[in-house]
């Protein structure tokens, strides 16, 4: 057995990578967008790629969302796998006619004749000091939209390992990268990178007993923090990262809450109408008799994403996660 | 003086990377609707080929008629009729190779049965039993598309896709006047003429968009004038012309398979029926308008040539009739039988492998349906 030198590596490197890698596996992989060719990307994400594949598959595409995806769905409907790079999450908006009336459903429509295997990549959620229509979580409307895998990284391994399990999948998937971790940095063997990891599965980032915390993609970190805080107070927290919404792994997240009894559910977007309110449903129809306490939600606020000088106010942070793990009925149980 | 008082006088510089474009000219389309029919031109077309356009048109004609029929009947949810437009449907398919593809819109029906799809799968949709009744990529045929001009990047992306892979492919997109307006019609264009792919656009434009006149659709001169400011040629062609149809239509495919990049040609043409079945055509038009169209009829005027220089009499006239008639009947009697459907197949092509949480739902469905057969077979 070899030992594999770790180095350290950021998430956007590991994105970069795994672009890299699809396209020289396989020739069909196609990334197109605005910016994506010269300058590499906003993010520096494709950098490189139009150099060593060529401008005709890492395409510098006309400003138009809608266009971008439009296209897209005509190129996998010739049998290429266009990777499409939205660039902010709220300039993906005018491609949604695109994604949901055509990409979700083409599959369905034409009994599975031709489905469209097209990876969205889209820079998500805030905490980076963006101003309004930078830093929107909008992934309950893909959620909600039948047809579309949802997925999202929160470490620079799962970067890799999804983004190459998304752009072989034969379904579209909506790739959500969370724009605060571009830069948080991992060790990481960038040589010889991890396996693709299967879409649809949950991990325990950190174990623990006294209660769950559910959570995913910018929100992890966030948990894993409050987790090692709330040792003081005597709690063992457990922190779930789902990585996919769209499938959910109702039997990770379940078997976690009936081992802790209790569970927080954590993320940016907004609390109503928003991802926890299917999760904390979900956890609470499989788990309802192993619950010492309802499952609660720390959401962002109901509101369009603040200017970001208020932003710290409305992202959910440790003190909050911290609060509503006190609020877990402690008492009841003692 | 300001910058805004010296107007008129104040003329910017450009910076010596920006150069316009000094040839407009050529790509804008013609003052008038371009005619064959009727014209010298005519003597040129292929006899072989107007015999062909006409015999598609009686079909076409006889395949509106029946369909509207059904859709009385209750064997169709709804039908968008063509009457009036076969000249662009039919030309629209023949002047395809079978390599390539066709883009149409949900009122494209005829286009995509004079390709050669079985006309009972081109109805599936329109009668409800699945979205599309057919394997998009057996005839090349994407499909029917209800949501305005979304079909139109489509179309641009496979073409696009056909010239990256090296195949000689074209792509054509068929768009009422009304879809003009939606944002996708502009960012397809943009996209054809950016990348230079061989794609093809065809307005039908039949004067409304369900009630809304063309006068409040567009301040543009004419429809095919908006292919300027993309770059690519605009051509202007009488709609209700097959052979005019098929000569504009076949110059713009060539043009495209050369690599000369996109065309928008608009056809000028009228719809003779409502919008659907559901639509009354009598709030927004006059008898007087519709009677002015039927004198231009797309039939009358292809079989008038064809009379006039001898290459169609009545045994001609009545074989075509006729062939239509099978088809018709053929089409009905196949219609007139209820499709055999199986709900298990509303989870089987949701995702390549269903979802955990589909398949809880497909449990939940097939007990449903075992307690139904169950019950079923107590009460008998």
């Amino acid at each position: 057995m070899t030992t594999v030198a770790l180095k350290p590596a950021t998430m956007a490197q590991a994105l970069t990578r795994a672009l890299r890698d699809a396209m020289a596996a396989d020739p069909t992989v196609h990334v197109m967008g605005e910016d994506v060719g010269t300058l590499g990307g906003v993010f520096r994400v494709t950098d490189g790629l139009a150099k060593e594949f060529g401008e005709d598959r890492c395409t510098d595409t006309p400003l138009a969302e809608a266009g971008i995806l439009g296209t897209a769905v005509g190129m996998a409907m010739y049998g290429l796998r266009p990777v499409v790079e939205m660039q902010f999450d709220a300039f993906a908006y005018p491609a949604f006619e695109q994604l949901i009336s055509h990409v979700a459903r083409m599959r369905n429509r034409t009994r599975g004749a031709m489905p469209l295997p097209i990876t969205i990549r889209v820079p998500y959620g805030g905490g980076i000091g963006g101003v309004e229509h930078h830093s929107d979580s909008s992934e309950a409307y893909y959620m909600a939209t039948p047809g579309l895998h949802v997925v999202t990284p929160a470490t620079v391994a799962d970067a890799y390992g999804l983004l190459r399990a998304a752009i072989a999948s034969d379904d579209p998937v909506v790739f959500l990268e969370p724009k605060r971790l571009y830069w948080s940095k991992d060790s990481w063997n960038p040589d010889e990178p991890t396996a693709v990891d299967p879409i649809g599965r949950a991990v325990v980032r950190r174990p623990g007993r006294s209660a769950t915390l559910i959570t995913y993609g910018p929100s992890v970190p966030v948990c894993l923090e409050a987790a090692e805080a709330a040792r003081a107070e005597g709690w063992d927290l457990e922190v779930v990262d789902l990585r996919s919404l769209v499938p959910f792994d109702d039997e990770t997240v379940a078997a976690s809450v009936r081992r802790t009894g209790r569970a927080v559910v954590v993320h940016e977007a907004g609390g109503y109408g928003g991802p926890g309110g299917e999760i904390a449903a979900r956890v609470t129809e499989r788990c309802f008799h192993h619950l010492e306490a309802p499952v609660l939600r720390v959401a962002g606020f109901d509101i369009p994403y603040p200017p970001p000088m208020l932003e710290r106010h409305h992202l959910p942070g440790v003190d909050r996660i911290l609060d509503a793990v006190g609020r877990l009925q402690w008492e009841a149980d003692s | 003086m300001t910058v805004m008082e010296q107007r008129g006088a104040y003329r910017p510089t450009p910076p010596p990377a920006w150069q316009p474009r000094t040839d407009p000219a050529p790509l804008l389309p013609d003052a008038l609707p371009h005619r064959v029919l009727g014209t010298e031109a005519a003597a040129q077309v292929d006899p072989g080929l107007l015999r062909r356009l006409y015999a598609e048109l009686v079909r076409g004609r006889r395949y509106n008629a029946q369909a509207t029929a059904l859709t009385k009947q209750g064997r169709l949810a709804v039908y968008p009729s063509s009457t009036g437009q076969e000249a662009c449907e039919v030309a629209a398919a023949l002047v395809l190779e079978e390599r390539d593809w066709l883009f149409p819109s949900y009122r494209d029906t005829l286009a995509a049965v004079a390709r050669g799809l079985d006309p009972v799968q081109a109805l599936t949709l329109l009668r409800g039993d699945w979205h599309t009744g057919y394997d998009p990529h057996e005839h090349r045929i994407a499909p029917l598309c209800t949501p305005l001009a979304t079909q139109l990047p489509h179309a641009v992306g496979l073409a696009h896709a056909a010239r990256l892979k090296g195949d000689d492919v074209v792509a054509l997109a068929l768009v009422g006047d009304g879809g003009t307006s939606e944002g996708d019609f502009h960012e397809a264009l943009n996209f054809a003429a950016v990348w230079q792919a061989p794609v093809v656009f065809l307005v039908q434009n039949n004067g409304f968009a369900i009630s809304v006149p063309l006068a409040k659709q567009t301040a543009a001169p004419s429809l095919a004038h908006k292919a300027v400011g993309y770059g690519m040629p605009g051509r202007l062609v009488d709609g209700n012309d097959a052979a005019a149809v098929h000569e504009v239509l076949s110059d713009a495919v060539r043009h495209a398979r050369a690599g000369g990049g996109p065309t928008l040609v608009e056809a000028v043409t009228y719809r003779m029926e409502a919008h659907t079945n559901a639509d009354d055509a009598t709030r927004y038009r006059g008898d007087s308008e519709v009677e002015t169209w039927r004198a231009h009829d797309p039939i009358a005027l292809l079989e008038h040539e064809l009379t006039e220089r001898g290459l169609l009499d009545d045994d001609g006239i009545r074989e075509a009739r006729e062939a239509a008639e099978i088809m018709a009947a053929d089409l009905r009697a196949r219609m007139n039988q209820d499709p055999v459907l199986d709900p298990m197949d509303l989870f089987a092509h949701v995702y390549a492998e269903p979802t955990p949480q589909l398949r809880e739902q497909e449990a939940l469905l097939r007990a449903e349906l075992a307690a139904e057969a169950e019950s079923e077979g107590t009460a008998r």
